[in-house]
């Protein structure tokens, strides 16, 4: 049968005039414009989002001898580290506060959005099996390996209690902001990972990058060091770190100290939010190919 | 009156083929600076691309199995991708009417990790099933699969047919509206997919709406009540599932291009060769697909490339499906009459009562005496044989026995009561 006769072979059958009427479940157009972004259907999908982070949290301490101690270890041992090597070998101050414990509350974000971002980052191309072959919002995929690591936040918090008793530090007023900073933080891990991400299925170099920058970016942040110690002038610049409001603010409704200046949160909260929004922007339109380039 | 369930009007789909698409950091970097200094003056090839899917309107109305058949290469997957949103039109829409399942594959995001009832629950929550709906079907998933003992163990402890079985388990139990299947039925052991086509048929006995894209055309003809057949990313037929398998199958050697006669993947002195092959009813008249049952004529034609005659030589056929089981013609094994070949011609095998099942099978070509092979091909032909009515009582051979299938067999019976 040749083309013309199969358009004569295969009208539109009848009650397609009545169904026109229907809208549809599903609706598939080659998309346009950057702001389609589509974010309820990520409402739909909130199960599977639990579901992801669930299972990375479980295949991430299943098998592994004391579990989700590793939560809590792992940023102990990285404060008593520190504590030698920064605080009793380079004598670097840390705000009146008890060294270890300056630290402790800086490791808490800090791990936090270094895990975030080096776990994330690859998540896409990790999942590419699950990106040919089922449709869900793939900004699923990022959002649940950034967020996979706030249980481990959660664990290590837990172990502040006690250090704070240990020290004789009491929270003040400041704790109400807290979890202010806790979703700042959270806002700053999703913003990277979506970019690096979506980054990463175009550009494979981004799986090299990241260690590496993650490595600089401690350094870059306040969190071995205060962020007082930076002179004056540059500290603007400074805090167009992203990572910068959360270390100080986390620092701060913890442990009370000196209230970091306006100056240092407000640019680096900014920041976050400009890369929250570019990053989802970005990655919507980059989501159109993930299947074909991947 | 059936309302209409998937309506697809235009689909194109594009894609790029690598070589001009920047594939790295590096590339685009160092593009982006030859342009900035000026020196991106070497042409600027257009980016290839290749034509995946083009101008593919189609429309299923409500409880209908449409099933979706081409070569390799014809779309299919495409297709697929753009009606289970994987991946985008470049042009064209698609409608949907109802709640969409797709299954490019069983048991996708399943984790080793993860036990059986954690990865049941993951995978019901990928294919886009409430938590709910879930915990209400477990208990029939798990049954289903029979993995009930195993279901708290990481699955990285299944045998890969427990595996596999539990996977059909969760995308048999999706209820959805709408059904996108590709080739998952060809899973898991005979007896388990007697179960799995029982649950298609369930499916479209409740009146749901499927596509299917199957290289099964048997599966294809007893189970769609309308198909479609792509090629090269098009339409080009569209209707009654048998009337698209024949015209299917008549493409499938012509559209190769390459005539037995002159294939050079042989094994052969040059001095006679097989050819063609082709199958012919018991009135002489081409004939493809073929019936279980039916009087086929497998007529090999040969040629002699040289002035001599070829005494005492053996045309020999042989048909087979998998690398166990095939059944032979030859003319020496049922006649002891010399066959002397000389400038060309055809020998004719007569098979009265074809005792081939369903399915596609290859012909391998031979011309030999008994100590020189003067030619011989291996997948000369391609015989694509249907299901049919062998013994004339209606039944047709059980769809898959109990252990695959097999061959028909004449027999008879005869019954008698001792006490």
């Amino acid at each position: 049968m040749n083309e013309s006769e199969l358009q004569q072979a295969a009208p539109l059958p009848a009650g397609t005039l009545a169904s026109a009427v229907r809208t549809p479940t599903v609706k598939i157009r080659p998309s346009r414009g950057l702001f389609h972004l589509d974010l309820q259907s990520i409402w739909q999908y909130r199960e599977l989002l639990l579901f992801l982070i669930w299972r990375d949290t479980k295949v991430r301490y299943k098998q592994a001898v004391i579990g989700a101690g590793w939560a809590v270890f792992q940023p102990l041992i990285s404060m008593l580290l520190f504590t030698v090597l920064f605080s009793y070998l380079a004598k670097l101050p840390s705000d009146g506060v008890p060294y270890p414990l300056f630290a402790y509350a800086g490791l808490l974000p800090w791990n936090f959005i270094a895990q975030a971002t080096s776990r994330s980052g690859t998540s896409l191309v990790g999942e590419s099996h699950l990106i040919s072959k089922v449709y869900f919002p793939r900004l699923i995929i990022p959002l649940a390996a950034a967020s996979a690591p706030a249980v481990d936040l959660l664990c290590a918090l837990l172990m502040m209690i006690p250090l704070m008793l240990w020290f004789g530090v009491t929270p003040g007023w400041q704790l109400l902001f807290f979890p202010i900073f806790v979703v700042i933080a959270l806002l700053a891990a999703l913003a990277v990972s979506f970019w690096f991400s979506a980054l990463h299925v175009k550009f494979r170099d981004v799986g090299h990058i990241i260690p590496f920058f993650v490595q600089f970016w401690m350094f870059a942040s306040p969190v071995v060091y205060p962020a007082s110690l930076i002179p004056e002038r540059w500290r603007t610049l400074y805090s167009l770190n992203p990572a910068v409001g959360v270390v100080e603010g986390f620092r701060w409704s913890l442990l009370g100290q000196r209230p970091p200046s306006l100056e240092t949160i407000l640019p680096s909260v900014g920041i976050v939010l400009v890369l929250f929004v570019s990053g989802i922007v970005y990655f919507k339109r980059m989501e159109r190919t993930f299947a074909d380039v991947i | 009156m059936a309302e209409i369930a998937i309506s697809a009007r235009h689909v194109c789909k594009e894609y790029v083929i690598a070589g001009m698409n920047h594939d790295t950091l590096r590339d685009r970097i160092a593009h982006g600076c030859r342009s900035l200094l000026g020196r991106g003056a070497e042409k600027k090839d257009s980016p290839r691309s290749f034509q995946a899917l083009n101008d593919v309107s189609f429309h299923v109305m409500e409880g209908e199995v449409l099933g979706v058949i081409g070569h390799n290469g014809a779309g299919k997957s495409t297709l697929l991708k753009i009606l289970s949103r994987i991946t985008e039109p470049s042009r064209g829409e698609v409608d949907l009417y109802g709640r969409v399942t797709s299954l490019l594959e069983v048991g996708t995001g399943f984790h080793a990790e993860l036990t059986g009832r954690e990865n049941v629950y993951l995978n019901a929550a990928m294919l886009g099933m409430r938590k709910v709906d879930i915990d209400k079907r477990f208990d029939a998933i798990v049954e289903f699969s029979g993995t009930q003992q195993f279901i708290d163990t990481p699955v990285k402890r299944y045998s890969s047919g427990m595996y596999v079985r539990l996977a059909f388990s969760v995308a048999a139990h999706l209820d959805p509206e709408i059904l996108i299947v590709d080739e998952v039925l060809s899973v898991g052991d005979g007896a388990f997919q007697k179960k799995c086509l029982g649950k298609m048929d369930e499916v479209r006995r409740d009146g749901r709406t499927v596509i299917l894209v199957s290289h099964d055309l048997p599966v294809v003809a007893s189970l769609c009540q309308r198909a479609i057949l792509l090629r090269h990313g098009r339409v080009v037929g569209n209707g009654q599932p048998q009337q698209i398998i024949e015209q299917y199958m008549s493409e499938a050697f012509t559209g190769t291009g390459i005539s037995l006669a002159d294939r050079t993947d042989r094994y052969t002195k040059g001095e006679l060769t097989v050819q063609a092959i082709t199958f012919l009813d018991d009135k002489l008249n081409p004939l493809q697909p073929v019936l279980s049952g039916q009087h086929l004529v497998i007529r090999v034609q040969y040629k002699c490339h040289v002035q001599k005659v070829f005494k005492d030589m053996r045309v020999m056929v042989v048909i087979n499906r998998d690398e166990r089981t095939s059944c032979i013609f030859s003319t020496d094994l049922v006649s002891r009459t010399p066959l002397d070949l000389e400038g060309s011609g055809y020998v004719d095998f007569h098979v009265p009562h074809l005792p081939l099942c369903g399915g596609r099978y290859f012909l391998h070509a031979a011309i030999e005496n008994n100590t020189m092979t003067q030619d011989w091909v291996q997948y000369a032909a391609e015989l694509q044989v249907l299901d049919g009515d062998y013994y004339g009582t209606g039944r047709m051979y059980p769809h898959d026995g109990w252990r695959g299938k097999g061959m028909f067999v004449d027999h008879s019976w005869r019954f008698e009561r001792t006490s």
